[in-house]
């Protein structure tokens, strides 16, 4: 996030946008509807009639995968009534004139014709956004899981610039992340282009401060992502894994492909708490402690650093994953992997990482701390971009943008769009969630969502085990009729390891970001006999 | 301060901000005034009548829903104020299961603080004696359990459903001595809109709304809740080994003591039989437990052989910071490549 979790309350409106948020981030849907309470108008834009629908001033029911439309239609709209923030655009952001230009093919019929969402509503939305201020973006996996995700949080990027909404509190663009630590994974550079605080591997500069401190030479070519490892997988590029608590046999789009790749493998190392559908295919599976049976920092998605402290003892002989991870390196000959406490490995992170370099466990137990926090007298720095992008120019650049529909769409064969999100009472592929009794007597099954129109015209009833077909493989899943669901748009979870939904789903992806495809895929429905 | 006001409880002068209530401002300055139905993440309510103090000049008024004001004289006892809260109490004690020690709130209840300060007779309370209570226990929801025969009516588990999640699950049905908080139909909570946050079991001053199985912890830890990214501040309550409580923590900037159903009722599966307790090898397709040494021998002897960009990492989003960069350092710095990544985008 651009902003802090805190800062939503005092908004005076919130789009929010491919975010389920009361289900996902429950917290954070708590601050949302506190804010509309307050006065805040407040957008949603979604395909999905989500519980914030009930308390927003506008809901945009577009159809999945048209973002970039929608916005690129706000943005028109904003820019032809003379809405825009011109001063903040004068001052802080550039190449406005291509971006007018790519405006030009977003006119309100062509947007309205794409979206499905009536160009009246397009513009009292965009109007609201640009008429209070301070304006929060909020947005979530159903922006990014698109083959063009990048394009979308672009699309957003523009709206919040045109408006002047970013660099100043109850503003920005706030992705909100999903997982408790996704923010610290990739603030460690557990990523194939980047060392620890986003250094990129192909640097001279920076691989020689990493090769002094670590006493090694590394590789200069960034790595694959983790859908490109598994190609390479089942091409034998890649013929060894360690894997450290994920299950991608049911979270990664295209799972049967997911699991191919993973059987090609002649070497696998699984390291998590539980047997997972990942672990199973494992040649060596190392028994790892949770998060109450260890020290450590998680980073949350407002990138406030906090402490993980140790409550339990962990269970049998199970070990924290560093200490695993570090006994692993030694045997292997590495040098530098010798820690006694999470706390020295902090101090480690802290020399090498600019945006870490204010942080040690001393400082954390006085409460967490928001990176930037570039020295031991910093406070941390809960607003982004007060000052200056992180361009060359220091300007923020307005991206033109064009339309690109989703790389499958429905038709004939495969009538519904098939999108995917999560349940308020599971978590992911269901590890850890699963193993909570009360949890599953909450929700215990997967559901297939269907508009009850659909359902009539298919003969289906609700609780009837319905068959999801696309052009990958097939789950089945018992039908929920809702019409929280629009006409034409079915959707599941990926809890459930019975009914692995990200067989079905398709592995396109962003070209940039190459996040897979999740939120749209074409799927058959059918009703199962008995 | 511009926005202080100064006036006096009992003769002591007391500063308050401008817009607090006189309780609030009292409850600030350490002086205790009798409440039950006041909260300070909610709305002034005024339904439980305890907060009952005399204002000079002005009267009996009920603390919690009258705002500070410049040279305010409040009265916390007299005999007026007696009378009054100490009816208030004794009705909602008359008719209210007295069996605090096998209670899940003992010692954590706002009705046995208000009882204590007020004293109670037993005279009293025999000539007001009413039918007690014999409402059937709703243990319908897997975290929580309503019993409705401790309930003060204080609201306050309506207003969180209402003001704070805006779910509305339940709200006051019928009338006077009958009143009831009941959810639409009068279904079980588990049929009901209830999203099971716990937001109102956290927030119930008596033993109405009380966890499943309920154990006091011997510690607390401070510690970061392992599901979402919002990272919301828990205390982890152990006892023998176990997770037997979890709360918010109201210190936290991120949560500022709220949680979601995962986040203050899904950790059993901290201690569930099937966490991994030991390496294991796979041997003729079936897995054996072997120790550290035998399998971390194994992983270092086969990943000899597959240094470079033929090996490849998935770190992951779920670990430490610190296990994440000593996963990045072992790939980059001893397995030689950049192969390496995890769910971010999933």
């Amino acid at each position: 996030m651009t902003n802090s979790i805190n800062e939503i309350e005092d908004a005076a409106c919130i789009l929010s946008i491919g975010s389920n948020t009361t289900v996902t981030h429950p917290v954070i849907g708590l601050r949302v509807k506190k804010a509309a309470r307050n006065g805040a108008k407040l957008i949603v834009a979604n395909p999905r009639r989500i519980e914030l629908c009930s308390v927003a001033d506008v809901w945009l029911r577009h159809r999945p995968g048209t973002d970039v439309a929608l916005l690129m239609g706000m943005a028109r709209v904003i820019m032809d009534e003379g809405l825009v923030d011109s001063s903040f655009i004068e001052e802080r952001c550039e190449n406005l004139d291509a971006f007018k230009e790519s405006l030009k093919a977003f006119d309100p019929d062509f947007v309205e014709q794409v979206t499905g969402v009536p160009q009246g509503k397009i513009a009292e939305a965009a109007r609201m956004l640009a008429g209070n201020s301070p304006a929060s973006i909020l947005y979530c996996m159903g922006i990014t899981q698109h083959s063009h995700g990048t394009d979308n949080v672009l699309a957003l990027a523009n709206l919040a610039m045109l408006t002047g909404n970013i660099g100043k509190p109850s503003s920005g663009v706030n992705p909100l992340r999903g997982q408790n630590n996704v923010q610290g994974a990739c603030d460690m550079g557990a990523l194939p282009n980047v060392y620890p605080g986003y250094q990129k591997v192909d640097s001279a500069e920076i691989r020689e401060k990493f090769e002094a401190a670590w006493g090694c030479s590394l590789s200069s070519t960034p790595g694959l992502t983790l859908t490109e490892i598994l190609g390479a997988a089942l091409e034998k590029r890649v013929k060894a894994l360690y894997v450290v608590g994920e299950n991608p046999v049911l979270s990664e789009a295209d799972a049967s492909h997911a699991k191919e790749a993973l059987e090609a493998l002649d070497f696998l190392v699984v390291q998590d708490i539980f047997l997972t559908e990942t672990a199973m295919l494992a040649d060596v599976v190392l028994p790892a402690a949770t998060f109450a049976e260890k020290d450590g920092t998680f980073t949350n998605t407002e990138r406030r650093i906090q402490r993980v402290r140790k409550a339990l003892e962990p269970r049998g002989n199970s070990r924290p994953d560093w200490w695993i991870t570090c006994e692993i390196a030694k045997k292997l000959g590495g040098k530098g992997f010798d820690y006694g406490h999470p706390a020295e490995i902090m101090g480690e992170i802290s020399s090498l990482t600019p945006s870490y370099q204010g942080i040690s466990y001393e400082r954390l137990e006085a409460g967490g701390l928001q990176w930037p926090c570039p020295s031991p007298e910093h406070p941390g720095t809960p607003v982004l971009h007060t000052e200056r992008f992180l361009t060359a120019s220091g300007k923020g650049r307005l991206m033109p943008l064009e339309y690109k529909p989703p790389a499958e769409c429905a038709d004939e064969e495969y009538p519904f769009v098939l999108t995917t999100g999560r349940s308020l009472y599971h978590y992911h592929t269901s590890t850890m969630t699963g193993r909570v009794e009360g949890l599953n007597m909450l929700r215990d099954r997967e559901l297939l969502e269907m508009n009850p129109t659909d359902a009539a015209a298919l003969g289906i009833a609700n609780g009837d085990r319905v068959q999801v077909k696309s052009r990958r493989g097939l789950v089945t899943a018992d039908a929920k009729l809702t019409k929280d669901s629009p006409p034409g748009v079915v959707f599941m979870t990926f809890h459930f390891a019975d009914s692995p939904t990200n067989v079905v789903t398709s592995p396109a992806l962003d070209p940039v970001a190459k996040t897979p495809e999740l939120k749209v895929c074409a799927v058959q429905v059918q009703k199962l006999k008995g | 301060m511009l926005d202080e006001i100064k006036f006096a409880i009992d003769g002591t002068q007391i500063k308050a901000n401008k817009g607090d209530t006189i309780l609030k401002a009292a409850l600030k300055h350490g002086i205790y005034i009798p409440h039950l139905c006041d909260h300070p993440d909610l709305e002034p309510f005024g339904g439980c009548r305890l907060c009952m103090v005399e204002i000079k000049g002005k009267g009996l008024s009920i603390s919690c829903k009258v705002p500070v004001e410049e040279g305010l004289e409040i009265i916390t006892e007299s005999p007026e104020v007696n009378k009054v809260r100490r009816i208030a109490a004794e009705l909602l004690i008359a008719s209210h299961h007295v069996d605090c020690l096998e209670c899940a709130r003992n010692t954590d209840c706002k009705l046995q603080d208000v009882a204590s300060y007020i004293g109670i007779e037993e005279g009293r309370l025999k000539r007001l004696k009413r039918v007690i209570k014999d409402l059937p226990i709703d243990d319908s929801n897997p975290f929580f359990i309503r019993d409705l025969n401790k309930c003060v009516l204080c609201g306050i588990c309506i207003r969180t459903c209402g003001e704070i999640l805006n779910v509305g699950a339940i709200d006051f049905a019928f009338r006077g001595t009958g009143t009831l908080v009941a959810t639409v139909g009068g279904k079980p909570i588990l049929q009901s809109r209830c999203v099971s946050c716990g937001e109102c079991v956290a927030r119930c001053p008596v033993g109405a709304l009380v966890p499943k199985n309920a154990e006091r912890p011997t510690r607390e830890v401070s510690t970061v809740c392992t599901y979402c990214g919002v990272g919301c501040g828990i205390k982890l309550g152990v006892r023998g080994g176990r997770i037997v409580r979890v709360r918010g923590d109201v210190n936290s900037p991120a949560n500022r003591g709220n949680l979601c159903v995962k986040g203050r009722f899904g950790y059993d599966f901290v201690n569930h039989p099937d966490r991994l307790t030991s390496p294991l090898i796979k041997r003729n397709g079936a897995f054996v437990e072997a120790t550290f040494e035998e399998a971390l021998d194994l992983v270092a002897s086969k990943l000899t052989d597959y240094k470079g960009d033929q090996f490849a990492t998935f770190a992951s989003a779920r670990i430490t910071t610190e296990d994440n960069y000593v996963v990045q350092k072992f790939t980059r710095a001893v397995m030689g490549t950049n192969n390496l990544d995890h769910c971010a985008r999933l």
